[in-house]
């Protein structure tokens, strides 16, 4: 159906840098485990292990003046977005340097420079405020896209019904992403959903709404493609479906009793890495030596943010309250 | 003694015309101040406010949304932190319950959560209060919840100028605010000088100065506390009436330079008792003017039990005149 405006250009320097962006989120988030276990992270940490290919699909496809809203599990829609590992890595410790000033942690990543308003919290909560985000630019006639990421628990809430409605009904141009991992924390979709074929959903507000298979980066990017330029040229809501997996556990607390190891296993064998990279190798786009220098650049850069982070500083106890409300300068 | 000023060039207006003649100031100062909710277009408004304002301004910036509080609500967040000045208006307190996830988990948080980076300069109109024999889930008073929350302020216009000069103020403030328009207030008249414009919102108000006893109160309860100040005046006991005006954040000074002067004072709020902003008050003045005072703190909130249908029993629950009055005389020792 789509034309090869919508293909992604699979050129090798774009190969390499599609791989690459996989590997930096899967290698940070192995340094975040080892970096809880040492009780440098604290709190609720979310891992994005297995869905790297959605936010690697997707966001390099937006424009910089185009706007990201995400969740709690957020850390490869951050770095993709191109807010510092330094940063992001030094709000996880809690330090002033990171990113949202260490009021934030793990799941409230924000991010003026790169338009990326948020990590929310509260599943669903951050649908209709991409929505409002979306409503400002089309009153002021602006050409921006609104990329709002969820998961499948999303969709229970009443707050994505409002959302899809609102979007669909002011014709906002918003980019729906729904991340279906299949689980929502520890309850499964089929548990929790009468009807599973989440993109239907959408398609019942009147939005254009495909599935894609969220572990094959190529086939999100090339969706990406045809949704991005959707929305831009209709001002209208399009909705992705991203079939994926999470190879984690649901956070660090989840003894992960609701699901079989076979079950893992076998998704594993679509690690969203692993495959693209075997596809490379296979139709020999990638040179061993060059697997080696992404692997060695990544690890570069993960030392250099873990060192920024440790030598972050704690902000003083007596700024506590500050930013509760604006601070006026009369 | 009423602290009402009349310019000669004053007119007679409603509290309903006077929210609508600031809705439509702030349409004309900014273009990026835009108003929706339920019913507020094609309808004119539940408690018709914006009656006639869709004609004037078209659709866009007088939008009808559908029954979708939460979703609205979130997105006059959003829209206010990509660079709008929204007014979202929830039809009443109750139905704001619908909307409270996003107005305490985004609206009051995400100024500090992002370390100052976003800011949500949104306002939230609500019709609060009972009296109206619209039963228990069309009559809470939940402004004291409201001004629990750090990040959000909380306004209670009680007079015709406020009603008509605390929205432009808000809609100016960098962070979120909600006004509390108490619905027995909406047909209530009075004078409003032709050139009435912003007035502050921080500041609480003395209403009638006195010098035997404080009470204070804000939004609908304020009339009912001045008809008391004016029963009790005829038993020769002077009583000052300060109206909040602003419950989050509370004008502490202006009470307590007044609970200084008379050493008695009674706190009237229509929300229910336990845990309410008349308890907040009241620990305030603990705190800070306990050898100031004379007599125990007296209260008059709403009774403990969710409000009637019944007109007897409606007026029984929420504070009236007399039960003012009472408590007043009881912390006075006169019976």
């Amino acid at each position: 159906m789509s034309g090869t405006i919508d293909k992604p250009r699979l050129s090798r320097a774009h190969s390499l840098d599609l791989l690459k962006q996989m590997i930096r989120i899967r290698r940070f988030e192995e340094k975040c485990v080892e970096l809880y276990t040492l009780e440098k992270i604290r709190g609720f940490l979310h891992l994005y292990d297995g869905e790297e290919a959605v936010a690697v699909g997707v966001i390099p496809v937006l424009e910089q003046r185009d706007r990201i809203v995400a969740t709690y599990r957020e850390h490869g829609q951050a770095l993709v977005r191109g807010v510092p590992m330094t940063t992001v890595l030094a709000e996880m410790f809690g330090k002033q340097q990171g990113c949202s000033g260490g009021r934030g942690g793990s799941m409230h990543l924000f991010d003026r420079a790169t338009n990326f308003y948020g990590g929310n919290a509260i599943v669903g909560g951050g649908l209709p405020l991409a929505v409002g985000v979306a409503l400002a630019d089309h009153m002021r006639g602006e050409d921006v896209v609104t990329a709002c990421f969820f998961g499948d628990g999303a969709v229970a809430e009443g707050e994505f019904h409002e959302s899809l409605n609102l979007a669909a009904l002011w014709s906002l141009p918003v980019l729906l992403v729904c991340e279906n991992n299949l689980y929502g924390m520890g309850t499964a979709l089929a548990i929790a959903e009468s009807e599973t074929d989440i993109h239907l959903k959408a398609q019942s507000y009147r939005i254009t709404a495909e599935v894609i298979d969220g572990m094959d980066v190529v086939a999100v990017e090339a969706a990406a493609r045809r949704a991005i330029r959707a929305v831009r040229e209709t001002s209208k809501p399009y909705f992705l479906e991203c079939r994926t997996y999470r190879f984690r556990a649901h956070s660090m607390f989840d003894a992960q009793l609701y699901r079989d190891k076979s079950e893992v296993e076998a998704w594993r064998q679509k690690d969203p890495i692993v495959r693209f990279r075997g596809w490379l190798e296979s139709n020999h786009m990638i040179h061993p030596e060059e697997e080696a220098r992404i692997e060695a650049d990544v690890a570069a850069e993960i030392a250099a943010a873990a060192a920024f982070a440790e030598a972050g500083t704690w902000e003083p106890v007596e700024h506590l309250t500050r930013f509760t409300y604006a601070e006026i300068v009369s | 003694m009423l602290q009402r000023q009349t310019p000669s060039e004053a007119k007679e207006i409603t509290y309903r015309e006077a929210v609508r003649e600031a809705i439509r100031d702030a349409f004309a100062r900014d273009q990026r101040v835009f108003l929706m909710g339920e019913d507020v277009g094609r309808y004119g408004g539940c408690y018709a406010v914006t009656k006639g304002l869709l004609a004037e301004f078209g659709p866009e910036r007088i939008r009808d949304t559908p029954l979708s509080e939460s979703g609205f609500t979130g997105a006059g967040i959003g829209a206010a932190m990509a660079g709008m000045r929204p007014i979202v208006e929830l039809m009443t307190v109750n139905f704001s319950l619908l909307a409270l996830d996003q107005i305490l988990n985004n609206a009051a948080t995400i100024r500090h959560m992002s370390g100052n980076q976003f800011g949500v300069p949104l306002v939230i109109r609500l019709a609060t209060g009972a009296g109206r024999q619209v039963a228990a889930q069309h009559s809470h008073s939940l402004e004291g919840w409201y001004a629990h929350i750090p990040g959000v302020k909380v306004l209670a216009p009680a007079t015709i100028q406020d009603a008509r000069g605390m929205l432009w103020t808000a809609l100016e403030d960098p962070d979120p605010v909600l006004i509390f328009e108490n619905v027995m207030l909406y047909n209530m008249t009075g004078k409003l000088a032709a050139d009435a414009g912003p007035v502050d919102i921080d500041k609480a108000a003395v209403r009638r100065i006195g010098r035997d006893i404080t009470l204070i109160t804000y939004g609908g309860s304020l009339w009912k506390t001045l008809d008391a100040a004016a029963t009790l005046a005829a038993d020769n006991i002077e009583a000052e009436v300060i109206d909040l005006r602003s419950l989050r954040p509370l004008d502490d000074q202006t009470i307590m330079a007044s609970v200084t002067k008379t050493r008695r004072a009674v706190i009237v709020d229509e929300g229910w008792r336990s845990g309410s902003l008349a308890a907040e008050v009241c620990t305030r003045i603990v705190e800070r003017a306990f050898w100031e005072l004379d007599a125990p703190i007296g209260r008059v909130c709403s009774e403990e039990v969710p409000i009637p249908y019944a007109r007897h029993l409606e007026e029984a629950a929420i504070p009236q005149a007399p039960k003012i009055v009472a408590a007043a005389k009881a912390a006075l020792a006169r019976t």
